[in-house]
């Protein structure tokens, strides 16, 4: 047998842009492109509104491997897993794929809402590729783990969605393909239910199985890989350790100055009439710095222009730790007012500026990401790392004790220590 | 484009049945690869027994609803072209007469836009995951063989009360059942593939069935339709279906030679849809 479980060379995706926008065409559209298509040609290899979410990628994953691949929001991990998972064709290049392949890029894929859990096990048994005497063997064990078995003759339409996704997922997790490609299906659920997914994760590691996994979740990625990829614009721009992979990602494509200015190209166009300008993190002196200190109260300022009124405009900001995990998400129209204020916020060029008191962050690296949108119309604009900064603790809470404290968060909190007499309570 | 062709001999080993797969950008028509078909032969029965059961969920008359589509659309039938258009039918009561043209008919009428809507309707499946798409609008025209089969006890009640016996022929039945089933599954293929990139088929497709069974000899006799135009008539598979069904269960005229045509004209139209279906099937998932 060979050694390797999946190669991939020159790998390559090319979309139409607005593919995301317009979703179909129309056979009119068609019509006058096929009338007009004679007469240009030329444009016809390379169509004018294409982008390649996915360019000369190779790699090779090992039997056995478990591998991870990390990148930004569109930076083609999951055009890759889809073409490994075989749901889209490449444009380019080729992969050979070694053995049985499960893909789980969302769980829960053919669930019927009116069919009853133990239909929907079946059903998405076999969608998942499993045979009729495969999930009837593992049924069992599947409702058990999905803790759904008083209501497995229910439909699941009437499931609450803990339960839905409990047993999507204990369905997927009892798959016994050689390869498995998985794309953030844990960033679901509830904390106990995710930190059970990671569990069956990892044990789904331990038996030598292939496995490709694609997170955000930079814990999850360091605790079940030992190597990652980390995807770039559409390429593959490192292979390491995930240690030093995890730590690449986190540190790359921003400034390390305590600002960040966009680039004209770093703007989608999906933005407009939304243009972000800078985010510029800076103490209550009015210092921009990398490093804040933990005990003093700081701002984070967010510059961008409107070209048109946007109704319903909220600008916020993401605060993540360096281990990916979220701390806070924070929005300019949080306060009822300032949200009735500015329901349509004019075409201008503005600053929302966020105060983050003193006391409140532990040490450690932090990582900003900005958000524009209008509550389930449109985003404008999200960058997840528009900016790291470190956090220094000196003076804070607890500190005549060397040891680090865990946790995101250091608050300075009012303790009172009573003296008990006799036994007695006041 | 560098290709390293693995030796196969090193990559199977038939002890644990390693499948190999290259995935690679697909140029031109291509293989049917109807083989994979029979790979994923279980999902199809999984499928079609996902569409029968879910057909009916949530209704008040619930399977009934198979029975009563035919049977209602017979009794307005019989009273407008029946009674008072006076539409001829062959000699045999008019009732029977067109409920024997209305089951296939609802069977092909069904699967057929049960079929082009299947992949739009499961786009969540073609976005996230492999397996042959021909299985969804496949399983579509199995499903709607349950339903031919509950509407098919009315009949046999029907030539009861009417006192009509089938003739030794209805051992062809099962070929026309076969042959409207193919009509539709071929004419599915070429919907279904094409309402991925145009939504223009949903509003096509009332229409066109509509149409289709003007063509067809449902409410009327196929002997209606003058010498002259027979083979172009005939060009519609489902008017040599319906036919035949009158031939095999009521007794009426054998079907001409035109029944190759119709037959000619289903094989085409399936053969046709497999390839434009394979031509179309690695864009859905971008495009649905």
């Amino acid at each position: 047998m060979a050694d390797f479980a999946i190669r991939v060379e020159d790998l390559g995706k090319r979309y139409r842009i607005g593919g995301q926008v317009v979703k179909y065409r129309t056979l009119r559209e068609s019509m006058t492109e096929a009338v007009r298509r004679p007469f240009n040609r030329s444009k016809r290899n390379e169509p004018s509104g294409a982008f390649w979410a996915l360019r000369n990628v190779s790699f090779e994953v090992k039997q056995g491997q478990v591998l991870g691949v990390i990148g930004r929001n569109g930076a083609g991990k999951s055009t890759l897993l889809k073409i490994l998972a075989r749901v889209t064709d490449p444009t380019e290049g080729t992969a050979i794929i070694n053995g049985r392949v499960g893909s789980l890029l969302e769980v829960g894929t053919g669930f019927h809402p009116e069919l009853s859990g133990r239909e929907n096990i079946f059903l998405n048994g076999a969608v998942l590729g499993m045979h009729r005497s495969e999930i009837a063997r593992k049924f069992d064990e599947i409702v058990s783990f999905a803790e759904v078995e008083q209501f497995i003759d229910t439909p699941v339409k009437r499931y609450s969605s803990g339960m839905y996704l409990r047993l999507a997922f204990a369905v997927a997790a009892h798959l016994e393909p050689e390869i498995l490609v998985v794309d953030e299906v844990l960033a679901v659920g509830d904390a106990e239910f995710q930190r059970k997914c990671l569990g069956k994760m990892g044990d789904v590691a331990r038996q030598g199985r292939t496995v490709m996994f694609v997170s955000h979740n930079m814990s999850a990625i360091l605790r079940l890989t030992e190597e990652s990829l980390v995807i770039q614009k559409g390429n593959l721009v490192l292979r390491a350790p995930s240690t030093e992979a995890v730590s690449f990602y986190l540190t790359s494509g921003f400034s390390q100055e305590g600002h960040k200015y966009w680039l004209e190209d770093e703007i989608p166009a999906e933005a407009a009439p939304f243009r972000p300008i800078a985010i510029r993190i800076q103490s209550e002196t009015g210092t921009i710095s990398e490093t804040v200190r933990s005990t003093e109260k700081n701002y984070v300022e967010f510059e961008y222009e409107l070209a048109q009124p946007i109704a319903g405009l909220r600008v916020g900001l993401y605060l993540n730790t360096s281990l990916g995990e979220v701390v806070f998400t924070t929005f300019d129209t949080d306060e009822p007012h300032k949200f009735e204020q500015l329901a349509t916020r004019p075409a201008g060029h503005y600053i929302s500026r966020c105060a983050i008191p003193g006391d409140i962050l532990n040490e450690g690296r932090y990582i900003l990401g900005v958000n524009a949108s209008a509550y389930r119309v449109k985003r404008y604009f999200q960058d997840e790392q528009a900016l790291t900064f470190s956090v220094d603790s000196t003076g804070a809470p607890g500190k005549q004790w060397p040891e680090p404290r865990l946790g995101p968060i250091r608050p300075r909190l009012d303790w009172s220590i009573e003296t008990v007499k006799n036994g007695t309570q006041r | 484009m560098s290709t390293t062709t693995p030796e196969p001999a090193q990559l199977t080993d038939p002890s644990r049945e390693v499948r190999t797969v290259v995935i690679k950008p697909s140029k031109g028509m291509g293989l049917l690869n109807l083989g994979d078909l029979w790979t994923y032969r279980e999902l199809i029965g999984f499928m079609t027994w996902r569409d029968v059961i879910v057909r009916y969920k949530q209704t008040f008359l619930g399977v009934a609803w198979a029975i009563l589509r035919p049977f209602l659309s017979m009794v307005v039938f019989t009273i407008f072209f029946g009674n008072l258009a006076q539409v001829p039918s062959d000699g045999i009561p008019y009732p029977i007469f067109s409920y024997t043209a209305l089951l296939p008919w609802e069977l092909f009428s069904k699967a057929l836009s049960d079929a082009s809507r299947s992949l739009v309707q499961n786009s969540n499946m073609i976005t996230k995951i492999y397996f042959p798409r021909m299985i969804l609008p496949l399983a579509s025209v199995l499903a709607g063989v349950v339903d031919f089969a509950i509407a098919f006890v009315v009949l046999i009640g029907m030539m009861f009360y009417y006192n009509i016996a089938p003739t030794s022929n209805i051992i062809f039945l099962p070929l026309f059942i076969l042959l409207a089933l193919v009509t539709s599954f071929g004419t599915g293929l070429w919907l279904s593939a094409a309402n991925v990139a145009y939504r223009d088929v949903n509003y096509v497709l009332p229409f066109l069935t509509q149409m289709w069974m003007f063509i067809t000899p449902i409410v009327y006799p196929s002997s209606m339709v003058p010498e002259q135009w027979q083979v172009i008539y005939s060009l519609n598979p489902m008017a040599g279906v319906i036919n035949g069904f009158r031939w095999a269960l009521l007794g009426t005229e054998p079907p001409a030679q035109t029944l190759w045509i119709s037959v000619g004209v289903a094989i085409i139209l399936l053969i046709s849809g497999l390839f434009y279906f394979k031509k179309m099937e690695r864009q859905f998932a971008d495009l649905v």
